[in-house]
């Protein structure tokens, strides 16, 4: 019987929001297919949280709960997720593209012998088979793709598929796999967890400064309009070559691809790939002195004006809007 | 401390694509190809590597002809050896890891170097899938890397932090920008790249594990208002941003 299995990632023994859209993803493929489906969950004391994949969609859950699988261990994990795909005889396996599940499914295609589709930010059945919709050349392109192994591993991409919860309950079933030491060939042993903001690959809202700041010590405008809006803070490529802002905020082809609902974009006159990089947001806001700028060509809503005089009164009205 | 850094041949981050007349790719006509940024990255952690530990950094590339420019790069930059594993033809991730994999068999490096992914297919498999294929620990989206006594502990970044992981040798790991600032090759080392042999030999075959079935341009947002040229028009978005786009 072939079988939809989904992965779902924990941090801290909770759900990444991107582990709920992709068991929600992966439920609705198992019900056009009419397969069964069944969530995959590992880690150290999860039982009760486990439970909580019920509330999108999954009735059955499988719990892969030992001590040592309390610290994160790619070779590990990808064991036993290689393992719970041939145990359930899974022909569809499902990740979040999280930087966890990115690093994962391509071993678990190794260990199982399928192709891995990665970074889906939709999904199709057509006469029978899935098929994936990926960005590439960071989002310039979009390729249709089929896996034409027997097991097909997909990747999905944060912040695009949707998770509203709606009451369920799911049966936890703890299952182990034999583990040993070679298994743990690579370890986590801490997590520095960035104090404040949230990454800009996972934010609903993100904010982003270009060169027209004119300089790092103006940076804090952005970040004050990010805090008022509970958002994360990205740059442009020119101004973290410039040293002005860290690597992690980039935005664009050589750095992080987004689509947050709102991508207020300040300073940024917007090359072809920046664009690439933020183009798939649901709503873009500019602010540019330079009426020209390409940024305008995507953004919904344009103020052609300088961001040392828009960004502060923008930040303190929405301020009094939002009662901050 | 023997080095092998895998690195790509990719369209320059300026390029349009245009889908060629296949349907399926991009229509290479015109377009700038360059050295894929984190592959740079990744050849400067081994040149790093060598220096303190003295061997051998050998820069491997899957693909065609083309691809002897990007070599040629990783050897002025100052890598000892380059090998091209030639393959003119269409290849996924699964089947450019398997290439690779075959070579970096028989070259047993203590330590293999890869991009974090290729700014062309953004697959970010490549190089966990050559650590699999080989039985050997990865670390994908490095920022940090300190090699001491057959362990390496590496920094790598996740959402919103970064994980410190530990492993041992022989191990892949995937760089990300800022682990390094990739130098500048020197006149003096594009000059003897110039007459530094490349080793050429033909890819082993590979199936074909995900097929592109069609590559379209996303639909265009299309433009919309500029609301106004200074701070008077703020209001107007922030109403906006509530009652039509609904996002605050």
């Amino acid at each position: 019987m072939s079988k939809v299995l989904a992965f779902a990632e924990l941090r801290d023994n909770k759900f990444k929001k991107s582990s709920f859209e992709t068991v929600k993803a992966a439920c609705g493929i198992a019900d056009r297919l009419g397969v069964e489906f069944a969530a995959l969950v590992i880690g150290s004391g999860i039982e009760s949280v486990a439970k909580e994949l019920g509330n999108y969609g999954a009735a059955r859950v499988v719990a892969v709960d030992e001590a040592s699988l309390a610290t994160h261990s790619n070779t590990a994990y990808a064991k036993i997720i290689a393992e719970i795909a041939k145990k359930e005889g899974a022909s569809l396996v499902f990740l979040p593209a999280s930087q966890m599940g990115k690093d994962l499914a391509p071993r678990v295609g190794v260990k199982v012998g399928a192709g891995v589709a990665s970074d889906c930010i939709a999904l199709d059945v057509v006469d029978g088979n899935v098929v994936g919709t990926r960005p590439v050349y960071a989002g310039k392109g979009l390729i249709d793709v089929r896996v034409t192994t027997a097991i097909k591993v997909f990747t999905l991409r944060p912040n695009v598929f949707t998770a509203k919860p709606e009451s369920g309950t799911a049966t936890v079933e703890k299952v182990s796999v034999p583990l040993t030491d070679t298994d743990f060939g690579c370890v986590v042993r801490e997590v520095k967890v960035a104090e404040g903001r949230p990454d800009v690959t996972e934010a609903d809202i993100v904010v982003s400064g270009g060169r027209g700041l004119k300089g790092p010590e103006h940076f804090h405008l952005i970040e004050e309009l990010a805090d008022v809006l509970g958002g994360g803070v990205g740059a442009s490529r020119a101004v973290v070559d410039a040293g002005w802002r860290p690597h992690d905020e980039q935005v664009g082809q050589t750095g992080k691809t987004v689509s947050p609902s709102m991508y207020v974009a300040c300073g940024i006159s917007g090359a072809v790939q920046h664009l690439a990089g933020m183009s798939s947001s649901k709503y873009i806001v500019a602010i540019n002195k330079d009426k020209d700028a390409p940024i305008f060509q995507v953004a919904d809503y344009g103020i052609a004006g300088d961001v040392f005089e828009v960004l502060p009164e923008l930040t303190a009205q929405l301020k009094k809007t939002l009662g901050k | 401390m023997k080095v092998a850094v895998c690195i790509n041949h990719v369209p320059d981050t300026e390029t349009k694509i245009k889908v060629s007349s296949d349907g399926v790719s991009i229509d290479k006509a015109g377009v700038n190809f360059m050295l894929s940024p984190y592959d740079e990255v990744a050849i400067e952690e081994g040149l790093k590597i060598k220096e303190k530990f003295k061997g051998e950094v050998t820069a491997l590339s899957l693909g065609g002809d083309s691809h002897k420019e990007t070599l040629r790069k990783a050897l002025a930059m100052g890598v000892d050896k380059a090998v091209l594993l030639k393959d003119e033809g269409v290849r996924d991730s699964f089947g450019v890891a398997a290439g690779l994999a075959a070579e970096l068999k028989s070259l047993s490096p203590d330590i293999i170097l890869f991009g974090k992914q290729s700014i062309d297919y953004d697959g970010a498999q490549v190089g966990t899938l050559v650590a699999e294929m080989l039985g050997m620990p990865s670390a994908a989206v490095v920022v940090k890397m300190d090699v001491e006594d057959g362990k390496v502990f590496c920094e790598r970044e996740i959402e919103g932090g970064h994980e410190v992981v530990e492993t041992k040798l022989p191990a892949a790991f995937l760089a990300q920008k800022g682990l390094n600032e990739p130098r500048y090759p020197s006149l003096k080392g594009i000059m003897a790249a110039k007459n530094k042999p490349i080793e050429e030999k033909p890819a082993v075959a590979a199936e074909i594990r995900v097929e592109t079935t069609a590559m379209k341009k996303p639909v265009p947002k299309s433009a919309g208002k500029i609301l106004g040229t200074d701070k008077s028009v703020v209001p107007e978005l922030i109403r906006l941003l509530h009652e039509e786009a609904k996002v605050i």
